[in-house]
């Protein structure tokens, strides 16, 4: 078995171009593709691929067993050089975190993180039930670079993609057969320091302490890595790092998957080239359905963004590093006028908050007094002192928790202030916006009540 | 990170249960936020202050304030 | 001499046994902080490691002149290991098992932050344990002096002191209990979800 290095393999499945006829797959989202990569089959024939389908489509997996040591190094390398970026939030480089867990002595873990925590993105389980064999490519090649013997592959219980999953796995003959783990919903928990907590000490709660990568699973060096991430690996072995910077900017390279909800015409998951302006990637799924104000970026711990500056922000990382943002998962809601972003924002805080795992004060107090602060001012409550605490609060809760969740709950707060700033001055004289009581437009997991 | 300037303090958020004792000690370096928690500011211990930062440490009830061997 | 010397044992004996509860009256409100207390709480964990610093030095000369007095020939093992002595192996027994439950709690805690915190709040706990021990061996080594008054009245007022505090700790472990499920996050939310398996 040779690995495929710098040379594209001619497939006329990964011509780009737009989808003109769009078939529904699920209810919501609906998957569409600007670029076709990761979506090819469903583009194709609708429906994910069988594993001979699979194997007919992109090749036969290039690196499988022992080929020693030179190998692994190559992919790593391939990787590397492709300039693959975690898909998770955080935009790591992924050759980095390959070699940091190949860096440390003892024997591997690959985790794949499937659970999708955000509920505004639908990129992870849509992936793993169009693709999945890209994904469980993706673990082997990981394992085999990194000559683990344990390969575990996480989803919330109850998730949509548990079976095509499970199906997907029995086709295959991996050297190193990979578990499924279903890990509690709730958004912390697939945090990759809970996810690795929860499978060594079934405890699914943040940690402080040492990386993953260091001391992981069961004190093993760990890889934790999203599930989209490891399906883009897995292209990256076959055709090379050339070919996959045919797609997207020098420090963003590739292809996306991208979450498009609110009032758009057709919200669904979206795989696109990475430093398209936000307004192309609205356009895609057809364009506004009522007059935009403003988007979130980045889920939500992300980061409100009024539409002005929006349109023409294109959607990488250091695009968004310019502004001060963060590209985080990739998802957009785009919030029309018509709609009150403090009461967006004051819902979403009453469920990050809920959330917290409830063992680091600023988190488990700061987030619940941030929330009904801004339940107050959504409700239009008046009080001369409630922007002020409410601020005050803001600048004294992020740095002090062990996981990143109350930063992010503050980020998507303090952002809201600041883009919705006339709003909120408004609200707090007690002249609240009349859409305050409006069905929310950003998604909220079933069962949460505003 | 500084190599100059010697040992600092680092709080577990985790372990900290908000007994307050670093606060009382070291009222210059840990200010207490209004759930009780502490917050520390930037950078290392001034060395006038680093017996007291060592005692807080080890007063700890839980062992959540850790001084740095910097 | 050896008079002098006896008398010293038993007197340095009852001050320790009141600085030892004095101690664990300090330590019991040190932990629990619901316990509204007009001192800073540093001053009392400091007062409270002060106290039994006093005890320990009350201890050595209760134990010293013990072994120094010819009379009742107990010797330095005796102090240390329980029931080998010949002078009252039960109750002298018990007095060697509260000095070795002492130095581990007092060693532990010097090396405090090098020793894993569950390791330290076992064996502090075990304070709880090696006070009763102490006022039992206080009471029947003590003798005739036992039985004096005034012995018998400090002896009450350091039962009535601990069980005051111990049960006013317990009381109050409850109620924070309870308050502070209604206003945290409950943490045993992931737990029950990882049993139940619920969405």
């Amino acid at each position: 078995m040779t690995l495929v290095t710098g040379s594209m393999l001619a497939s006329d499945v990964l011509a780009s171009g737009p989808i003109s006829t769009i078939t529904p797959l699920h209810e919501t989202p609906i998957p569409h593709a600007e670029v076709v990569r990761l979506l090819a089959a469903w583009t194709d024939d609708g429906r994910a691929d069988n594993f001979r389908e699979h194997e007919k489509r992109y090749g036969r997996l290039p690196v499988v067993g022992t080929s020693g040591g030179v190998g692994r190094h190559l992919l790593i390398d391939s990787v590397r050089r492709a300039g693959l970026r975690g898909r998770g939030g955080a935009g790591f480089p992924t050759a980095d975190k390959l070699s940091a867990v190949a860096a440390t002595k003892g024997q591997a873990v690959v985790v794949a993180n499937g659970c999708e925590g955000d509920a505004t993105s639908s990129k992870d389980h849509t992936l793993l039930q169009l693709a999945p064999h890209l994904v469980l490519d993706g673990i082997a090649l990981a394992a085999y670079a990194l000559s683990a013997d344990d390969t575990i592959l996480c989803l919330h219980s109850g998730s949509p993609a548990l079976e095509s999953v499970r199906a997907a796995i029995a086709e295959r003959r991996d050297p190193v057969r990979v578990t499924v783990v279903e890990v509690p919903h709730r958004y912390t928990a697939s945090e990759s320091s809970a996810l690795v907590n929860f499978l060594t000490t079934g405890q699914a709660l943040p940690t402080t302490g040492p990386r993953a990568a260091v001391r992981g699973v069961n004190g093993r060096p760990t890889l934790v890595d999203n599930v989209e991430t490891l399906a883009h690996l897995a292209l990256i072995a076959r055709y090379g790092d050339e070919w996959y910077r045919e797609a997207g900017t020098a420090e963003s390279s590739g292809s996306t998957l991208l979450t498009v909800g609110g009032a758009v015409t057709w919200p669904g998951v979206y795989e696109v080239e990475l430093g398209i302006p936000i307004s192309d990637a609205l356009e895609l799924a057809g364009g506004e359905s009522e007059s935009l104000q403003a988007v979130a970026i980045g889920g939500l711990g992300g980061t409100w963004v009024p539409m002005s500056v929006a349109a023409e922000l294109p959607l990488t990382h250091e695009g968004c590093a310019e502004l001060g943002i963060s590209l985080g998962v990739a998802s957009l809601v785009a919030l029309p006028v018509q709609a009150c972003g403090i009461a967006e924002t004051a819902r979403v805080l009453g469920y990050l908050a809920d959330q917290s795992a409830g063992q680091c004060g600023p988190c488990m107090f700061g987030l619940p007094a941030v929330a009904a602060d801004l339940a107050d001012l959504a409700a239009g409550r008046r009080d001369r002192e409630l922007l002020g605490r409410l601020c005050k609060r803001l600048g004294v809760i992020p740095g002090r928790g062990a996981c990143s969740h109350p930063d992010a709950a503050v980020r998507f707060a303090a952002s809201a202030l600041r883009t919705f700033a006339d709003d909120a001055r408004a609200h707090a004289k007690g002249h609240p916006c009349e859409w305050a009581q409006q069905p929310s437009w950003t998604p909220l997991p079933e069962g949460v009540t505003a | 990170m500084s190599r100059y300037s010697g040992p600092s303090l680092a709080i577990d958020p985790i372990t900290c249960t908000a007994h307050g004792l670093c606060a009382e000690l070291l009222p210059e370096v840990v200010e207490l936020d209004e759930w009780g928690y502490p917050i520390l500011i930037d950078g290392p211990v001034p060395p006038a202050l680093r017996a007291q930062a060592r005692a807080a440490a080890t007063a700890c009830p839980t062992l959540a304030l850790k001084l740095s061997r910097g | 001499m050896d008079q002098a010397l006896w008398f010293a044992s038993r007197g340095t004996g009852l001050v320790s046994l009141i600085l030892l509860t004095a101690t664990v009256v300090l330590g019991a409100q040190h932990a629990d902080r619901t316990a509204g207390t007009r001192w800073p709480r540093f001053t009392v964990h400091a007062v409270h490691r002060n106290l039994s610093m006093l005890a320990l030095a009350f201890l050595a000369v209760h134990i010293g002149t013990a072994i120094a007095d010819s009379y009742v020939g107990i010797t330095v093992l005796d102090a240390f290991v329980p029931f080998v002595s010949a002078y009252k192996p039960f109750y002298l027994g018990l007095g060697a098992i509260a000095l070795d439950l002492m130095l581990a709690v007092i060693i532990t805690s010097a090396v405090r932050t090098r020793v894993p915190l569950r390791v330290w709040q076992w064996v502090h706990r075990a304070a709880y344990g090696l006070w009763p021990i102490a006022l039992v061996h206080g009471i029947g080594a003590g003798g005739k002096d036992a039985s004096l008054l005034w012995v018998q009245a400090v002896n009450v007022l350091c039962v009535a002191a601990v069980v005051v505090t111990v049960w006013r700790r317990l009381a109050n472990r409850r109620r924070s209990g309870a308050v502070t499920q209604a206003i945290r996050v409950p943490r045993q939310h992931n737990r029950s979800r990882v049993e139940a398996g619920a969405r």
